[in-house]
This record gives structure tokens, sequence and C-alpha cells, in this order.
């Protein structure tokens, strides 16, 4: 009888952990497929909350998939006309003070973008989470009022930035409010809070974003994004190098 | 009776030349070695104060606590107040502000590419204003190797070992890549107007040398710095008094743990530096001391053979009727005479050399290839008040301590054996 009760206890568990880690898969996938697009155009601020003071930083963004991007900045001064490329795994900052183009790499890639709590890694690394993570669901919460589920991604690839994260997926929407992204050693490095979700061209997006670096001094970053279009027609000379320079 | 035994000293010179001789170069190696020892240590800790510690250093308490990392985003701001400030408030003392930074340096080919990229650790200290100190305080006319100081704004210096490495000459454009005080990218171009080579393995690396305010235009850090450095009237490190300071300037602000609030440290506060002190103030101590102790045994025995040297002639004293008490006396004054007359001639003979080598050095930068501690490769002497009397120790006291011990032996002297002696 005991023995009984075991092998339909045990039965139970792998069915309903077999089945939790199919749902956080296809979670993932309604996710991603909420948030990205074949291409879009958008602008943002960044107003990053320092140790000594907030700067506020605006932008302009081109990106087609997740292979190509080009980022203006617009303001403050200093920032004016800095730009940003990233085609495929390469990126290359221009600035316009010194007139140079400079490939960020190694090392380089682990420094901050403009004093934010954003890394130029975290930017580059923007391959589909189902191609990089296993996900499992491990439980259920309320944020702001909102169902969510908690999926915990376990990085199923060596060359990546994170090795765990912890997301907190809205049940109704499947745009992530909340995110933890974790060292291999557990230390956690980064807190994401996703919210002001908006339908914008039939897809829920969130468009304020606060980052906080757990290393990092201050009080975070905030990331709004202003304005955003999908499925724009954009110039293929966007996305030279040379384009960097005009 | 001093004016008798003078003339007789003077007289007969094997009573006098050969201990005075003897007595000279003990005295005279003492003052030279504890004059070296105090150079060699303190050359070490100066290096350091000019380069990075300074006697006295201001920065913010959240700079101070991560000091390492050169956490330019917690640098001192309206640093011209606050350097004027310290000006008002320790008049004895230089305060030079600086900034250091790192980052990568980045030379570009003719289509603007990068053509090589080393990572480089620079400072930014004053070298454009008139009679600016910085420029003698890191050697930087004596350490040029190729082209000039720089004279206009947007200049820099590298180090030569690092120009080769990159392939860069004077009047080449280069990049520097770092961190703005708010943690932006910095991208700066500067005109390389010279190289340098500072002499200390770690420094010859990657070092950038600008002017501050190239620096804070590179870094966004308008009236900012990293640190303000003290140098103490003299030029020289005080431990008791650089302390003494640092304990005035916190006292104003002691309850105020705010990461922006300036804190003054001494040398000795920063860092290993604290070790290093003390360190070098035992190290000195105990050198000296082995070497003194050694030197006393030495002279206190050439005052022993001194006084067996005399035993026929206290012999004959005794056996006229001289009194053993008076012998023992003058044999004492005599020595004191002779310690006296050593030990000034050791010591101006040691001063003297201490002189040399404080001015001119003993180049060891053979033994200092691979070296990646900051240790100076041009070792000096440092002449101090101490070594004005130190030789005295060993050639007056011992002196007089030897010739007391053998002269002992007067005492045990039998008259009525002596011309029995004297015979043999």
């Amino acid at each position: 009888m005991i023995m009984k009760n075991i092998l339909i206890l045990t039965a139970v568990t792998l069915l309903t952990s077999g089945l939790a880690g199919q749902n956080a898969e296809e979670i993932l996938k309604k996710v991603e497929s909420n948030v990205s697009s074949d291409n879009r155009i958008f602008e943002s601020t960044m107003i990053i909350h320092g140790t000594r003071t907030n700067r506020t930083i605006t932008a302009k963004t081109y990106s087609v998939g997740d292979k190509q991007s080009f980022t203006e900045y617009l303001s403050p001064a200093r920032e004016q006309g800095t730009k940003m490329l990233k085609l495929e795994n390469q990126l290359w900052i221009y600035s316009p003070s010194s007139d140079r183009t400079i490939q960020i790499s190694g090392h380089m890639l682990k420094q901050s973008v403009m004093g934010s709590d954003l890394s130029y890694e975290d930017m580059m690394d923007d391959r589909k989470l189902t191609e990089v993570y296993s996900a499992t669901v491990a439980g259920e919460e309320v944020i702001d009022g909102r169902n969510t589920w908690i999926l915990e991604l376990t990085a199923k690839v060596s060359d990546v930035a994170y090795y765990s994260r912890k997301m907190w997926i809205d049940t109704e929407r499947y745009v992530p409010l909340r995110e933890e992204l974790y060292a291999r050693s557990g230390q956690l490095l980064k807190r994401t809070t996703l919210s002001e979700v908006k339908m914008i061209d039939g897809r829920w997006f969130p468009t304020k974003i606060i980052y906080k670096d757990i290393l990092k001094q201050g009080d975070g970053t905030e990331f709004n994004i202003t304005s955003v279009k999908f499925n724009q027609s954009i110039p293929d000379y966007i996305f030279t190098k040379a384009a960097l320079k005009q | 009776m001093i004016k008798f035994l003078l003339k007789g000293l003077i007289r007969d010179k094997s009573r006098s030349r050969l201990p005075i001789i003897v007595v000279s170069i003990g005295v005279m190696l003492t003052v030279l070695m504890h004059a070296y020892i105090t150079g060699f240590m303190g050359d070490i800790i100066e290096t350091n104060a000019r380069f990075s510690h300074g006697h006295l250093k201001v920065m913010t308490r959240g700079y101070a606590d991560n000091m390492q990392q050169i956490p330019n985003d917690l640098a001192l701001v309206n640093v011209s107040s606050l350097t004027g400030e310290l000006n008002q408030q320790f008049p004895g003392v230089e305060w030079s502000p600086r900034i250091q930074f790192g980052g990568l340096i980045d030379a570009p080919d003719e289509n603007g590419e990068t053509r090589s990229q080393g990572p480089a650790m620079g400072i930014g200290l004053d070298l454009l204003t008139p009679g600016s100190p910085e420029i003698n305080r890191l050697n930087l006319e004596k350490s040029l190797v190729r082209g000039h100081l720089p004279a206009n704004q947007g200049e820099v210096l590298l180090s030569e070992v690092f120009s080769k490495k990159l392939n860069v000459n004077p009047g080449d454009r280069i990049t520097f890549i770092g961190s703005t005080m708010y943690g932006s990218m910095a991208i700066y171009n500067f005109i390389l107007s010279g190289t340098v080579s500072m002499g200390h393995e770690a420094l010859d690396r990657g070092t950038i040398i600008a002017d501050i305010e190239d620096v804070r235009l590179a870094l966004d850090m308008d009236n900012a710095a990293g640190e303000i450095l003290g140098f103490l009237e003299g030029g020289f490190y005080l431990d008791e008094i650089a302390v003494e300071e640092t304990e005035k300037f916190n006292s104003a602000n002691p309850g105020n743990t705010d990461d922006f609030t300036p804190v003054m440290n001494s040398l000795s506060q920063q860092g290993t530096m604290n070790t290093y002190v003390s360190m070098a103030k035992s190290w000195s101590a105990y050198i000296s001391l082995i070497f003194i102790f050694a030197m006393s045994l030495v002279l206190w025995n050439a005052g022993l053979l001194g006084g067996l040297r005399r035993y026929g002639e206290v012999g004959i004293r005794l056996a006229m009727g001289e009194e053993k008490d008076h012998i023992y006396r003058t044999m004492i004054y005599e020595s004191v005479m002779i310690g006296i007359a050593g030990s000034a001639i050791g010591t101006i003979f040691g001063l003297f050399f201490a002189w040399l080598i404080q001015r001119y050095g003993i180049d060891i930068s053979g033994i200092m290839k691979g070296s990646s501690i900051m240790m100076p490769t041009v070792i000096r002497a440092r002449i101090s008040p101490v070594d004005f009397y130190l030789g005295f120790i060993p050639g007056l006291f011992s002196t007089v301590i030897g010739t007391m011990l053998s002269g002992i032996g007067i005492y045990k002297r039998q008259t009525a054996r002596l011309f029995k002696e004297l015979e043999a």
C-alpha cells in the first residue's frame, strides 16, 4: 500500500513537472512573439539616477529583428550625435567630438551604457530566450494586482551574460513585469521592473522599464519608450558603418 | 691636566693616530649606513607620495573607501574652492589636485580605424600652469625620452615602453577610451607630445600623463578631481605631522558619513602604505641598531687593545710611583679625547659621503627589471639630524668602555713584580 502511494506520488510529480516545463517554454514563446517584431523604430528617454545627480538621455533607435540595430543619441549636448551600431555580434560606437568609430569588444562590453545600469553586453544579447535558456514554472504571484507566473530560466549555452533568470510573466498579457538576473554563483546581478504596459499595434508592450544593477551605486535607470512604431520601412544604409559618421 | 694629556697624544702618534683612524672609519660607516638606510626607506615612501599617495590626500569618503578602484564617480567637486580652503587652513602644505584614471589607448590608422590598442593607467595633473611644481615632482623633464613636455591643451605623454608597444611617435594622434565621471563612455583625442621613462617598471608599462584640464574635459569632470594631494614643507614625509594634520581636517566633520564628504588621509593611512611606513620605521631602527652594535664591538675591542698595548708603559708609570687611580683616569680621559676626535672626523666624512649619495644616488635600475612594485631605480641617502650625533654612540662610548675594561688590569698589577716584568 505504501509502495503504491509512493509510485502514484512520483508519477504525479513527474507529470506535473513535465507539464510545467512545457508550459514555461510556451509562455516564453508567447512573450517573445509579443515583444519582438520584424523591425521597429522607437524614441526613448533614459533617466539615470546616479549617486550624485540624475541625468536624462534621449535617443532614437532603429532595429531589424534581433541582429541589427542603430541608435542615435539626441541629448544632452555632450552625448548628442553619439551613435551605436550593432550588426550580428559586433558593436561600434561613434563619438562626434573625437570623430572616431570604436568597436566595443572584450571586457568593454561589460561597461555601462552612458553611465546607466545597462551594459553593452545587455544590449548585445538579443538572442531568443528559448534558444538560450531552459525554463520551468516555479510558482505564481500577484504583482500590482496582476496575476503572474514565476519562471525560472537556466542557461543551456555557455556564452551567456547571466547564468540564470527569474521572470514574472503577466498571465493575461504575456509580458514580463519583473525580472531578476543571476550569476552562476547565485549572486543577484540585476533587477528589472517593467510597467505601463500598453496595447500598441495589436500587442502588449511595456513602455517603462526600471533597471537596477545591484553591484552599482545609485538608484537605477528608468527607461521610457516615448514612441514606438513596428514594421516600418527602414533603409538598409542605416545599418552600415558609414551611417555612423553621417 | 687635559692640556698635558692632549700634548702627549699629539706628540706620541702611536697613542693617537691609529686609534683615531679606527674610530673615524667606524663612525663614518655608521653615519653613512644610517643615512643610506633612511634614504632607501624614505625613497620608496617619497616615490609613492609623488606619484600617487601624497604626504596627505583629500578625497571623498566614498572614494577613500574604494581607492583601489579609482571611483571617479565619487570625485571631489568644486575643487578650486576646496583647494583655496586647504591653502588657508594648512599654509605650509602644497596642494595639487590630481585625477587618476584608467582606460584604453587606441592608435588609429590613416582611415581612423583601430591600428593598435592597449590598457592604460593615467594621471591628470597640472602640467600647463607656468611654474607648476608637478613637473619637478614627477621628474618629468629628466624622464623625457622623445619629444617634448605638453605645452598646449590636448597634448599628452606616454611611457616610452607603451608608445613602442602601440607603435606611436611624438606628433601622432591617440584616442583615450574610458568612463566619464558619470559612467558614460569617454572617447577623447590627444596628441602625443613626448614619451617618458619613469624608471619604475610598474609605471612604465602603460602610463599616460595629461594636463588635469584635458582629463577633466575627457572625463566630464568640470572643476572636479579624484584627489587633492598635499606635500609637507621640506618635501619629506613625516608621519607624526601628517597624522596630526589629518586629525585637524577630519575633526571638522566628525559625524558626517555621507559618501561625498571630503576626508583627509595621511600617506600611512592609505592602503598598504601603513604597513610600509611602520615597517620602514622599525627596519630602519633595527638595521641601524645592529650596525651600531657591531661597530661598538669593533671600537670597544680597539679601545681594549689600545689599553693592553700600553701594558709596558703602565708598568713604568706604576714603577715610577704614579697612583693606579691616576693612571686609570688619565687613560679614560685620553680615550674620551680620541673618541671625540675620531667621532667628529668620522661624522664629517660619513656626512660627506652620505651627501654624495643623497645628491647623485646609486643607480640600481639593472636589478629592477621586471619589478611590479613602485620602487626607485636610483637609491639616495638621506641625511637626518640624527646623523650628526649618531656616530658618537659607537665612537665615543664604545672606545671609552673598551679602555675602562682594559684599564681594570692596572689594579691587578703588583708593584713588587713590576721590575721583574719590565726586565722580561
